[in-house]
């Protein structure tokens, strides 16, 4: 709607937020993005057999304008990536994004010139699912540790400062190329 | 030829079509004899039998955060460190696994046993042992060649898999997440092995359990470290003697390995962010 992205912060915002988390985390619809082998997965997790309509996502939307979960599954070859931001950018707000299996988290085994490593270098990634490929379960608990990330995310006025919050988080951090010693 | 093809596949077609199309009144009679009046009452709704029918059915799905079904008892889940029967830990930093590792998941760093009195101490039996160990889950495909690789059986796969999280760096999982917990009996490292033993009586088997030695060194530790820390609390060491009900060992070197007990017993999401903070 994005009336509740207007509300002052407060008493009133922090109900709608509860609110709103509560609506959203039980009605997403993924948007239908296989890439490799995960994709299986993805297909078998809409089987009766382990029915992702129990967590509200009765069907794997064809187009991206009406998808609010993109499951990115399998390695992004650099051929593919523009693609895969060319449909994330189709997609509504409030859009999320599951990296499915290790190859589109961080390029897995294929550390080679082909291979974008990691997605979270094209889109921003809400949850990484390790796994070669993940079993069905191992996709089911990446939904439900969304469903828990969307229930407590902030909207509006406090959305904002929650991002300002993390982007002088992230300036402030340590480099991984200035970390000098040994590990751990 | 063609022609009486063609003729053979109209004609019986013609009488069914007229049949199809014509009124329920204009059937044959030995049609209206079968069917009773009940069938013809529930003819428009005899398909929703099967659904009805299917409410009574064992239902096939897995219904899967409340009541998962076991995985294969040999599944690829995630690793495991182990420790010999006294605590000791069974790796010694070969780093043979990262080698062997197709997809550099595995940084171990070796460093050396310290026998010496107020040195580094001792935490597995023989020279060295894994300072350093982290396996990134972000590029661990499950293989096993770790597995396969590894000298000593010190690394093993848990049957476990909930490893979904938000966060790159949570999923590099370090020595203390990826330890075996300490069993009842086991003490924490580091102390020197059992007397008169050396290393391959480890790998043969000859030690089930610390030794009397053993346990006076670490009594003897844990208390010299509470007396530094000015904590004077004659409970936290006493259970790493007897052994029967708390954990064995200091408080704090046992926290790591607490949430591999609560991710066997209850496998649910909210555990799993706990198994992944350090």
């Amino acid at each position: 709607m994005g009336l509740e992205e207007k509300l002052p912060a407060g008493f009133l915002l922090s109900t709608v937020e509860g609110l709103a988390g509560y609506m959203r985390k039980a009605s997403i619809w993924p948007a239908t993005f296989g890439l490799a082998c995960c994709a299986i997965e993805m297909m078998a997790v809409g089987t009766p057999d382990y029915d992702i309509a129990r967590f509200g996502m009765e069907r794997f939307s064809a187009t991206p304008r009406q998808a609010d979960l993109m499951i990115v599954a399998g390695r992004v070859s650099q051929k593919m990536a523009p693609v895969v931001r060319q449909v994330y950018d189709q997609m509504p707000n409030p859009k999320w994004v599951i990296s499915m299996g290790v190859c589109a988290s961080s390029g897995g085994m294929f550390n080679n010139y082909a291979i974008v490593q990691g997605v979270d270098h094209i889109i921003p990634v809400d949850i990484y699912l390790p796994g070669c490929p993940p079993r069905p379960q191992m996709l089911l608990n990446a939904i439900i540790e969304l469903h828990h990330q969307i229930e407590t995310s902030p909207l509006g006025v406090n959305r904002e400062e929650a991002a300002r919050a993390a982007e002088t988080a992230a300036l402030s951090a340590t480099p991984t190329h200035q970390m000098k010693g040994l590990l751990a | 030829m063609a022609d009486d093809t063609v003729g053979k596949d109209v004609t019986p077609a013609g009488p069914k079509g007229s049949e199809v199309g014509a009124p329920r009144a204009q059937r044959s009679g030995s049609d209206d004899r079968e069917k009773g009046f009940l069938s013809e009452l529930f003819a428009p709704v005899a398909g929703f039998g099967v659904s009805f029918g299917t409410m009574f059915r064992k239902v096939a799905t897995e219904e899967y955060p409340e009541k998962p079904r076991p995985t294969a008892p040999r599944f690829h889940g995630r690793h495991q460190l182990n420790r010999h029967p006294d605590g000791l830990e069974k790796c010694v930093g070969c780093e043979l696994c990262a080698w062997a590792c197709p997809a550099d998941a595995i940084l171990v760093e070796g460093a050396d046993n310290d026998d010496t009195p107020g040195g580094a101490g001792r935490f597995s039996p023989g020279e060295r042992y894994g300072r350093v160990y982290q396996i990134n889950y972000l590029r661990c495909i499950f293989c096993g060649l770790c597995i396969e690789a590894c000298p000593t059986r010190a690394l093993t796969m848990t049957n476990f898999y909930e490893l979904a999280d938000n966060d790159r760096g949570k999923l590099i999982f370090t020595k203390d997440q990826l330890l075996a917990p300490l069993q009842t009996g086991m003490l924490t490292p580091p102390f020197p092995m059992a007397d008169g033993l050396e290393e391959r009586d480890y790998y043969q088997g000859k030690v089930s359990g610390p030794t009397d030695a053993q346990k006076a060194y670490v009594h003897d530790r844990d208390a010299a470290a509470s007396d530094g820390d000015g904590l004077d609390d004659d409970g936290s060491t006493a259970p790493s003697i007897t052994g029967a009900a708390g954990r064995p060992g200091n408080a704090a070197a046992a926290v790591p390995g607490a949430h591999d007990l609560v991710h066997s017993s209850n496998p649910s999401a909210p555990q799993t962010r706990e198994g992944a903070n350090p």
